[in-house]
Parts: C-alpha cells; sequence; structure tokens
C-alpha cells in the first residue's frame, strides 16, 4: 500500500497550489487516488501558505498533511516551521535561492536548487515551483516524468495553453539539477 | 468502470455548484463568506452561460427569501453559505419548512460560536438536525466525504426535495469545500415541470395556489404540522443512508460523519493492522440519523467511538440510537483544528483496554492547560 504525502510550503503568490496541483494531476494520470488541500485563510496574503498533496494506490483519508514524505519549502520561515516534521528516510528540497539554512538532521535526502536564480536565468520568471517540481519527481519518482509531462495541459488554463512549453521547460531544468 | 485517470481534479465546492446545474439548478442566491465562496464564485460564471440567474443579495435574510420565492414558484433553487450565514437564514429557512417549499441549502462548516474562525469544523451538527429553524420541523441533512460524494448527493437533494416537499441541507465544512479530489460529475438532467402547488399564474384555470407558512387557526396549524410529520416519518423510513466500514466483526465501532469520518477510517486501518477489530459506520444522512443500524451493531459491538469537529453533538443521536446499551466514547477538536489518524487510533486502543472517556485536548499554555 503505497502512499506518498507531499507538503509544498513557502509564501503565497510562489505558485505553491499550482504545482501542488501538477503532483496531483500527474498522479491522477497513472489511475492512483489523490487529495490536494491548500492552507486558506490570512496567512494568504503575504504570509506563508502551504498545500498538502496525497498520492495513494488507497483511497486517501486525511488529506492533511502533518509529517509529509517530502517537503518543499520556498521560503525561511516555512523552511523552519517544517523540516522537522519530514518523516525519517523522506526528502526536502529547498529553493536555495530564498533559504540559506540547511537542516540540522541527517536521518532525511536533502536537495538545495537555487530555483527561483535558475527561473529568473532562463526567462521562466515565477516558474522556480514548477522547476522544484521536476526536482522533486526526479529525486522521490512518486510518479514518472511521463505522467508529470502529461498533467501539465490539465493544470495550465484552457484560455492560456501556449504557456505549456514554458512549464515543460521548467520542469525540465529541475530535473536536471 | 470509470477510471481515475479519466476524472476530473476538482474543488468540492466546484464539483458541489457544478452538480447542482447539472441537477436542473438555475436559480442561485447568495451572500459570500468564507469556506464557501467557490460555490458561489463557479455559479456566478457558470449559470448565465445556462440561462439560469446568479444573484448576489444585500444579506444572507435576503438571499433566502429569494430562495423561498424561486421555490414558490417551482424553481430549482439553491442557497450556499458558512456558519454564522447559516444562522441567519435560519427563520427563511423555518419559513419554507412551514410552507413546504423545496430547496437546497449548502453549509460548508466554519469554527463558531459566532463569528468563530474560517477553519473545518462540525459544530453546526445539531443546528442542522434540529430543523434548523424554530417550529417543528427537519431538513433532510446529507453529510458528504468526498469531493465525489459532494457532486453525488447535491445531485440527489433536488430530487428527495421535491419528493418530500421540504429544504434538504448538504452539511460539508471547510475540509471538503477547499480540498481538490478526482470526480466523474453526473450526467446532467431536466428540472420536474409537476408542481402542481406552485404559484405560476392560474391562467383563469384553476384556483389560485398559495404559499404561505401562517395559519392562525391553531387546529388547521396543527393539520398541517401532523401532515408534514407523516411525509418526517416516511423520510425516516426510507432515507437513512450509511457507509459501514469493516463493521461486521467490529468491538469497537467508530462513528464518523464528513471530513472526520476520512481520518476515522485511516486510524481503523491502522488499528486492524495491530489487531483490534475496529470498524467504522459513517452516517451519511444526519437526519434522518442512521439508527436501524446502529440498533443492530449494538447487538455485536463491546462500545462505540465518536469522533467529532465538535465538543461532542452527534454522539446524543449514537447514544439514543443505542439507547445507551454499550459505552459511547468520545474524541474531539473544535476551533478549526482537525483530529489526526494517530489521536483517533489512541483512542481505539484506550476503547479496546475497555476505558471509557470524553475528551478535547486542550493545550493553550495561556489558560492553563497541559
Amino acid at each position: 500500500m503505497a502512499t506518498t504525502s507531499v507538503l509544498l510550503s513557502g509564501f503565497g503568490g510562489q505558485g505553491l497550489l499550482f504545482a501542488g496541483k501538477m503532483l496531483a494531476y500527474s498522479g491522477l494520470m497513472e489511475n492512483k487516488e489523490v487529495s490536494w488541500l491548500p492552507s486558506y485563510g490570512p496567512e494568504m496574503r503575504g504570509g506563508t501558505a502551504s498545500c498538502s498533496v496525497v498520492i495513494s494506490d488507497e483511497p486517501v483519508g486525511s488529506p492533511l498533511v502533518l509529517e509529509p514524505d517530502i517537503l518543499i519549502a520556498m521560503n525561511r520561515p516555512s523552511f523552519l516551521k517544517y523540516i522537522g516534521t519530514v518523516k525519517p528516510g523522506g526528502i526536502a528540497i529547498i529553493d536555495s535561492t530564498m533559504v540559506e539554512d540547511r537542516p540540522e538532521r541527517d536521518d532525511i535526502s536533502f536537495y538545495a536548487v537555487p530555483a527561483t536564480q535558475l527561473a529568473q536565468d532562463s526567462g521562466l520568471k515565477g516558474l522556480a515551483n514548477v522547476i522544484l517540481i521536476g526536482k522533486l519527481v526526479k529525486e522521490s519518482g512518486c510518479v514518472t516524468p511521463e505522467s508529470l509531462q502529461a498533467a501539465v495541459p490539465k493544470c495550465v488554463s484552457a484560455k492560456r495553453q501556449e504557456l505549456v512549453g514554458y512549464n515543460m521547460q521548467a520542469l525540465e531544468i529541475g530535473q536536471a539539477q | 468502470m470509470v477510471q481515475n485517470k479519466d476524472k476530473v481534479l476538482m474543488k468540492g465546492n466546484e464539483a458541489l455548484a457544478e452538480s447542482a446545474v447539472r441537477a436542473g439548478c438555475r436559480f442561485f442566491f447568495g451572500y459570500p463568506i468564507t469556506p464557501q465562496t467557490e460555490v458561489s464564485a463557479y455559479l456566478s460564471k457558470t449559470m448565465p452561460k445556462v440561462g439560469g440567474l446568479f444573484l448576489q443579495a444585500e444579506s444572507e435574510v435576503a438571499a433566502i427569501n429569494m430562495v423561498y420565492g424561486a421555490a414558490s414558484a417551482g424553481a430549482r433553487v439553491m442557497t450556499s453559505s458558512s456558519s454564522p450565514g447559516i444562522s441567519l437564514k435560519s427563520e427563511g429557512i423555518s419559513y419554507m419548512c412551514g410552507a413546504d417549499m423545496p430547496c437546497v441549502i449548502i453549509n460548508v462548516m466554519r469554527g463558531g460560536p459566532g463569528l468563530g474562525g474560517i477553519q473545518p469544523s462540525q459544530a453546526d451538527y445539531y443546528q442542522a438536525t434540529r430543523g434548523l429553524g424554530h417550529g417543528d420541523a427537519f431538513l433532510i441533512v446529507y453529510a458528504p466525504s468526498t469531493v465525489q460524494e459532494m457532486a453525488d448527493y447535491v445531485y440527489a437533494a433536488f430530487d428527495k426535495a421535491d419528493e418530500y416537499r421540504t429544504p434538504v441541507l448538504i452539511l460539508s465544512d471547510g475540509m471538503l469545500g477547499q480540498m481538490m479530489e478526482p470526480v466523474v460529475l453526473p450526467e446532467p438532467k431536466d428540472a420536474p415541470t409537476d408542481k402542481p402547488w406552485a404559484t405560476t399564474g392560474t391562467k383563469m384555470a384553476r384556483k389560485h395556489n398559495v404559499t404561505n407558512s401562517l395559519y392562525l387557526d391553531p387546529q388547521e396549524l396543527e393539520d398541517t404540522i401532523v401532515e408534514r410529520q407523516e411525509r418526517y416519518n416516511k423520510v425516516k423510513e426510507n432515507e437513512q443512508r450509511y457507509d459501514a466500514y469493516l463493521t461486521e466483526d467490529a468491538d469497537i465501532v467508530v462513528v464518523a460523519y464528513g471530513a472526520t469520518a476520512r481520518v476515522a477510517r485511516n486510524a481503523v486501518n491502522a488499528a486492524r493492522a495491530k489487531g483490534i477489530k475496529a470498524g467504522l459506520l459513517r452516517p451519511i444522512t444526519l437526519w434522518p440519523f442512521p439508527e436501524k443500524i446502529l440498533t443492530e451493531l449494538a447487538e455485536t459491538a463491546s462500545s462505540f467511538l465518536c469522533v467529532e469537529m465538535s465538543m461532542g453533538q452527534m454522539i446524543d443521536d449514537v447514544r439514543l440510537s443505542i439507547h445507551d446499551s454499550k459505552p459511547v466514547n468520545f474524541f474531539g477538536h473544535t476551533g478549526g483544528i482537525i483530529p489526526t489518524p494517530d489521536e483517533v487510533l489512541a483512542c481505539i486502543e484506550k476503547s479496546a483496554a475497555g476505558e471509557t472517556f470524553n475528551v478535547v485536548p486542550y493545550k493553550s499554555k495561556m489558560k492553563g492547560g497541559e
């Protein structure tokens, strides 16, 4: 019974909910059970925001991820808040453009990706979130890269399908890290 | 069978809104409030496209009375709010019960009392299941537990509202409303047109219909209430819905609905893995409460465990259903905190050890908690 729980965290506006949706849709492409739950409320206005995603072979019970298998942290407050909650043996990926800290624990796999910088350098400003998802899928194998690519057009608004290419590019950058 | 990959990923609030349209709902009157906002937002975009009407009223009280008007004219009509907004609508809901007007009301619950908070809660159980307004009245109350059920039960609710001529309430919560899950949307259907009681104009061919909840003659009022009670009895007889998971051989029967039932299901699985015979009885209708199945389970279970996001409300209906023949323990969180599977598992273990308890963990350092 394989279940992967993911917590995506950072500032409101960094595209965490979108990144989470991309991941959830990837699970759906593999015929798995998935759930996506945003934090909602005043913290979304410039404060910390987070999004829980569960991908499982079984119906998802609680969609709220308190102890993630995989953590993405895109700012310092969420890194400090959640790094201790990652399950032993789990994965933490940070946007190292935004977070200079490093974990004080060695029982997790840790990856520092300068996603915001990479996005900027590649003319993909605002797609640091997608770069990190590329990295997440590469390191965890929770879904296949093919499923992830298939999910992109589903997540991009029907009226803005010209953005699919940029997202694909961002995924590739993430997977190359 | 529909595969997951063929489904769409939607928020609970949006799946519910789309499903309402597919059930033939063409009128929506509401007033914004978190965490139900996506219902209104979705319908504001969709209603004009299907020839329907979306109207943001000046208040909740205005909105529910617009619902009353549209229902009187025989339309499929819906309103949606979150806890404090439902309190405001309660007068209108009582009027609609008194006038036997079908409609669908959505409550995406948040913390209370008062303005409370905006995180998920189940503290409106008493309000929902005890008629919601004043007078001898009840509503059919559905408690979905997945995004799929948000779509399925609002779709069914319109039919039940017409069948029994009563308002029907969907009691959801902030978690179900905000989360996305795979969903298959139901096929569109037409709203029924055979409502001989509707105030659609006499065309000079019949006596005029009257929509009213005022009866100054006590005998006349009692007669209407008794007639309505007979309908309620039919509802109780025919409409009890539940989902029984691993209950056949269960020593410990966990009773939970909505979002909490999802957490409880995880805990039941974990308990089974530890060799504890736990099961989950998930009420889908909260009124009528699924008392028949609980009466049956009381014959084989050693104890019951109610888990709610409240200080303990549904537990009363569990105790009534089993006539207190077995211990009914309680674990809850409130104020917007969602119980964790580990907490519920610990309570199942305590139940299995024969303990009796009624716990809402109290952690505030400010007020001298642990």
